[in-house]
């Protein structure tokens, strides 16, 4: 599966805030809801407490494309 | 006669060709590249793209040419009565016999030129509708890659790497290396955000530098930077100087920040109000969660005492009381019976007492006894004379002896 990204989880995780908060959900859905939240939230808790990521330097190989070099 | 002639072998004599060629020789040599200080007038484009004017101050005058080649380096468009600063060569355009300067860069003289030049472009590109609202594209709320194209040395990099060590560690810095000012600043610029989108893995560009004079400044301004913003399909934040400092860049990009610092302030969210956000949106869902099962929990006790669900008790406890009254009035009736039962054995016994011999001698009647026997006599023939007999009343008894019999029924 591809990686959810933190655009994404945020996204999602406001849409499952605004649908528990409207209560119009049958308890069983929005215990599941519940749940979904929970997590997507401890995904972008743990995106945050990241370690700092390297800077990274943009170098282009010939016709080929890019590569990313690590900058001292 | 002719004198003057005589000398006139021993004179060097030239062509037009080789004194002009002469003269093109140490003029050249002797002027190096300079820089020349002159108002433009007289100011062609040609269509093959050469510029063609005339350097000139108050007593003097030069004319100039200006390559295709080197022109498209211009960052602003000359015309005449504007003061410039030209750097180029001197050269004999032989076939006139003229002199005329090269220009290989040109540039505005002072502030006021460079203004100038600014205010054109920006004028000319507004037409174009480069800076307009709607061809702006959304800056993402949370990028996870984002380009930076600024010098590898600058204040503007450190500054922004604090910010965004700061604010959100976890995010992904990718930096095209450029120069930010002087000759050609402006060519790396523009093609390190062509490069990005040709690369294509970041979310958002931040392009900029730190503070500068408005020359520093200037790459920022060139048409050619201008132009590879608005081609980015990434959206692209524009952060050049100070706060004060404006530049094309600034007018194209879609996100101005007044400072790198604040570039990536824009560009990311702070981890602290972040991890709050996230924080409330758990507790909110925690709330909304218990008042929702609170909400059941009452629902199904409203249920529980509902009429619906009680009747089925009901009904049992009808029945248990039509038991009770059934019990109790067959235990009446039992009783009725009972005691109906004893009245009648009362009456029975009562009429079984009334017929006992006993009551019959009561009302005077008298048994009469064979002594011999003990039988009862019944009838007259039941005894012959002279036969004892004992006759028994209500009280006492008298025994005897038959005399006579008579005859009867």
């Amino acid at each position: 599966m591809k990686q959810k990204s933190f655009e994404e989880a945020i996204q999602r995780l406001e849409k499952i805030v605004a649908e528990l908060e409207s209560g119009e959900i049958p308890l069983e859905e929005s215990i599941k809801l519940f749940e979904e939240g929970m997590g997507l939230a401890k995904f972008c808790m743990d995106k945050l407490n990241q370690a700092e990521k390297k800077l990274m330097k943009l170098t282009k190989k010939g016709e080929d494309g890019f590569q990313l070099e690590l900058l001292p | 006669m002719g004198l003057p002639l005589e000398n006139a072998p021993q004179k060097r004599i030239y062509s037009i060709s080789e004194i002009t060629r002469e003269i093109k020789q140490i003029l050249e040599s002797a002027f190096p590249p300079i820089w020349l200080e002159g108002e433009i007038s007289n100011f062609k484009r040609h269509s093959s793209g050469h510029l063609y004017f005339v350097l000139k101050d108050e007593k003097a005058q030069i004319p100039a040419v200006m390559w295709r080649s080197y022109n498209s380096r211009l960052f602003f468009t000359p015309r005449d009565g504007i003061k410039v600063l030209a750097n180029g060569n001197i050269t004999v355009y032989e076939r006139r016999g003229t002199y005329q300067f090269e220009v290989v860069q040109l540039q505005p003289a002072g502030i006021g030129e460079l203004q100038l030049a600014f205010e054109q472009l920006k004028q000319k590109l507004r037409e174009e509708g480069l800076f307009a609202p709607e061809r702006k594209k959304p800056v993402p709320p949370y990028p996870e890659r984002i380009g930076i194209v600024t010098s590898p040395t600058g204040a503007a990099l450190q500054d922004m790497l604090s910010v965004f060590g700061r604010r959100f560690p976890g995010i992904q810095l990718i930096l095209a290396p450029v120069r930010v000012q002087g000759e050609g600043a402006a060519e790396e610029i523009a093609r390190a955000i062509t490069d990005f989108n040709e690369y294509g893995e970041v979310d958002l560009l931040i392009i900029g530098r730190g503070g500068g004079s408005l020359e520093d400044l200037w790459p920022f301004n060139e048409e050619m930077v201008a132009r590879a913003i608005f081609a980015s399909e990434i959206p692209v934040i524009s952060a050049v100087g100070h706060e004060v400092d404006f530049s094309i860049s600034d007018f194209v990009a879609d996100l101005r920040a007044p400072t790198p610092s604040a570039a990536a302030e824009l560009a990311v969210k702070n981890k602290t109000e972040l991890r709050e956000y996230f924080r409330s949106s758990i507790a909110g869902m925690y709330r909304d969660i218990r008042e929702q099962i609170s909400y059941y929990i009452e629902k199904v006790d409203h249920l529980q005492n509902s009429y619906a669900l009680k009747r089925p008790s009901d009904v049992i406890r009808q029945y248990q009381q039509r038991l009770d009254e059934l019990t109790k009035s067959m235990e009446l009736q039992y009783q009725y019976l009972m005691d109906s039962r004893k009245q009648q054995i009362n009456s029975l016994h009562k009429q079984l007492i009334s017929l006992s011999p006993q009551s019959i001698l009561n009302r005077g009647y008298s048994l009469c006894f064979r002594e011999e026997d003990g039988k009862l006599v019944k009838t007259s023939a039941d005894v012959q004379v002279a036969d004892k007999i004992r006759v028994q009343f209500h009280r006492g008894q008298i025994k005897g002896k038959v005399d006579e019999i008579l005859p009867g029924d």
